[in-house]
């Protein structure tokens, strides 16, 4: 109200006023930024920097001090003795079908429910989306007794069961995960002009192929968004592998890092470095993908 | 459904609130081939059972075996109905778990009266024409990427007690009076929450960029027509518009909360000082001495908090399909 009040004829010495005045709230602004962005990238930074620092380096200075030598000898114990590259496979094996599978069927539910009007389009929709919101814990417990009794055949398995086993990890995210592609690819898909499938349909064509040539060639931003987005989540995941793998040695790598923590990761040096390590594909993601992360991740959540 | 029943054209009417928008044209399912219809129903139906067997079927079951007791030894046969005799355990003998309701409590405190807000301040901020505004986006949102585990150990660099980044800092890292903010249990929450938030405003950031850039910028421009300064046409004009995402970010914050459990775990396994209820779920069923009725218990407690914000978001988001 008072703002109103304020509004005087614009004299040029309030116009030259005003100009100052935003120019010194444009510093402010630009210091205050600069130093949140230092203070944001200074726990990475630091990470970075420990890794370098051999442990003597860091013995004999200090941690918060300059360096005397600078190499590469933390990340050469940690690829060779704890065999990082080792659980990097595991995670592949876990990740780059768990991405590619729980796109494809969720582009599937997102077809049936956002390309033709059917019942159930919003209890589906629902009954996705709602699947990925509850926490992991909830469903932990019957998930642990389950995946110790199901039965799965050999290629899959060793040990004929879920429990301890990629396939298992893998199918648990794709349940998971599921509702977040279903939710953001059914919104996506209902951006896209119904003609083009209406076309198709009347020219006979069948459903699969109006969905496999004609709909999903036109979700391609989409897809690349969520396959980014999906990657880091599977790649990021924890909790899954730590509750339903039990043996070390097949742990995903983000999970093998705690247990390898105490019995290779000796001193901070290391553990910056392994941290470094299994953080570098998410942070090529960052660098490289980060367009699609973020377009991916607010797809998610605003729009609706 | 079959040929037979009545066009499908009127979805369940749950929230037809703005009729001014038209009802968007799709293709009727009744008019297809049965050919068609079955593709249709296979495409929707793998994935449809597979979140049914996996994640429901296990929800359901949590919270009937929260009413028995299983060691999970001896076949479901061994299963005995307990009642409520595991929530009665739970609030009254089971010693972590007010600390762990206390922690959950302050988490999603500390998210929501503080990280929340400062995230949307920066998306605020950012969202001017400044120069430089995409790298300091980028800063900001560096820790978006990392897993809360990896976030655990660099958070541990700067945090431990003789060779941690801060009490080095200060000169405290080789003397008796080092802070040990990962293992004094009157601290360690808080250090945790810096560590959590230093990810949670980066997330809301970018979420809150995204629905700012959504404004209709005429809005803004009508609102300085009228006189109004930043501050209020923010919160005159800019947030009321936003209000779905609003929503959104407040049931982004209230989950996360709840699913608090790696950073907890990687420090000290949710042990004195960061009990949460989603480390006493995972520590009931792993080791020796499972409890699979208790540690449902604790599971359904986080469910039945979790249920209010999770159908708070699907009304918001799913209300365009409704109509």
């Amino acid at each position: 109200m008072t703002a109103v009040a304020e509004r005087a004829p614009a004299t040029v010495e309030a116009v030259a006023y005003r100009r100052k005045r935003i120019r010194w709230g444009r510093v402010g602004l630009h210091t205050f930024l600069i130093a949140m962005s230092v203070l944001w990238l200074f726990p990475l930074a630091y990470a970075v920097y420990t890794s370098l620092r051999p442990y003597d380096d860091t013995a004999k200075r200090g941690y918060a001090s300059l360096p005397g030598v600078l190499n590469f000898d933390n990340y050469i114990t940690a690829w060779n003795q704890a065999q990082i590259p080792h659980y990097f496979i595991n995670t592949l094996i876990i990740v780059v079908p768990g991405v590619a599978i729980v796109i494809f069927l969720a582009s599937m539910v997102a077809f049936t429910v956002s390309r033709f009007r059917w019942r159930f389009n919003l209890a589906l929709l629902m009954f996705f989306t709602a699947a990925n919101l509850l926490p992991a814990q909830v469903v932990i417990t019957p998930l642990y007794r389950l995946y110790l009794a199901l039965p799965l055949p050999a290629p899959l398995s060793d040990n004929g069961l879920f429990y301890d086993q990629y396939f298992g990890v893998m199918v648990i995210h794709i349940a998971y995960q599921l509702g977040f592609c279903v939710f953001v690819l059914s919104n996506f898909m209902k951006t896209i002009p119904n003609e083009l499938t209406e076309a198709a349909v009347v020219d006979g064509a069948p459903i699969w192929k109006i969905f496999w040539q004609v709909t999903l060639p036109l979700c391609k931003p989409a897809l690349a968004a969520l396959a980014t987005l999906e990657f880091t989540f599977m790649y990021n995941d924890f909790f899954w592998a730590l509750i339903l793998i039990f043996t070390g040695n097949k742990l995903p790598v983000t999970s093998a890092l705690n247990n390898l923590k105490g019995e290779f990761f000796v001193n901070n040096n290391l553990v910056a470095a392994g941290a470094v390590l299994v953080a570098l594909p998410t942070l090529i993601v960052y660098f490289a993908l980060q367009k699609q992360f973020i377009s991916g991740l607010t797809l998610g959540s605003t729009k609706g | 459904m079959t040929s037979s029943q009545a066009p499908a054209q009127t979805g369940p009417q749950a929230g037809g609130a703005g009729a001014s928008v038209s009802p968007r044209k799709r293709r009727r399912f009744s008019m297809l081939t049965t050919q068609d219809k079955v593709v249709l129903w296979i495409m929707a139906g793998i994935p449809t059972l597979l979140v049914a067997f996996f994640i429901w079927l296990p929800t359901i079951a949590s919270v009937g075996l929260s009413f028995t007791n299983w060691s999970g030894i001896g076949g479901l046969a061994s299963i005995k109905f307990a009642g409520l005799k595991n929530y009665q355990d739970l609030v009254t003998i089971y010693p972590p778990f007010w600390p762990a309701v206390e922690h959950n409590v302050i988490w999603l405190g500390f998210l929501l009266l503080i990280a929340t807000p400062i995230g949307m301040f920066m998306a605020v901020l950012l969202d001017k024409e400044i120069r430089g505004t995409r790298v300091y986006q980028s800063a900001l949102y560096l820790p978006v990427v990392l897993s809360l585990a990896i976030i655990g150990f660099i958070w541990q660099l700067q945090y431990s007690t003789s060779d941690g980044f801060i009490n080095s800092a200060l000169g405290l890292a080789n003397t008796d009076h080092f802070i040990d903010f990962l293992g004094d249990s009157k601290i360690n929450l808080w250090a945790v929450l810096v560590a959590a938030s230093w990810r949670h405003i980066g997330y809301v950031m970018v979420l809150y960029l995204a629905g700012l850039k959504s404004v209709d910028p005429s809005l803004r421009e009508a609102a300085a027509m009228d006189g109004a300064n930043q501050r209020q046409t923010f919160f005159r004009v800019v947030f009321p518009v936003l209000r779905p995402i609003n929503v959104v970010i407040l049931v982004i914050t209230v989950i996360e909360a709840l699913r608090a459990f790696d950073l907890a775990y990687i420090i000290n396994r949710g042990l004195n000082g960061l009990e949460l209820l989603s480390v006493l779920v995972s520590n009931n069923i792993i080791g020796e001495a499972s409890r699979v009725g208790f540690g449902s218990a604790i599971a359904v407690v986080l469910l039945v908090i979790s249920v209010g914000p999770i159908l708070l978001y699907l009304t918001r988001s799913l209300r365009e399909e409704a109509q």
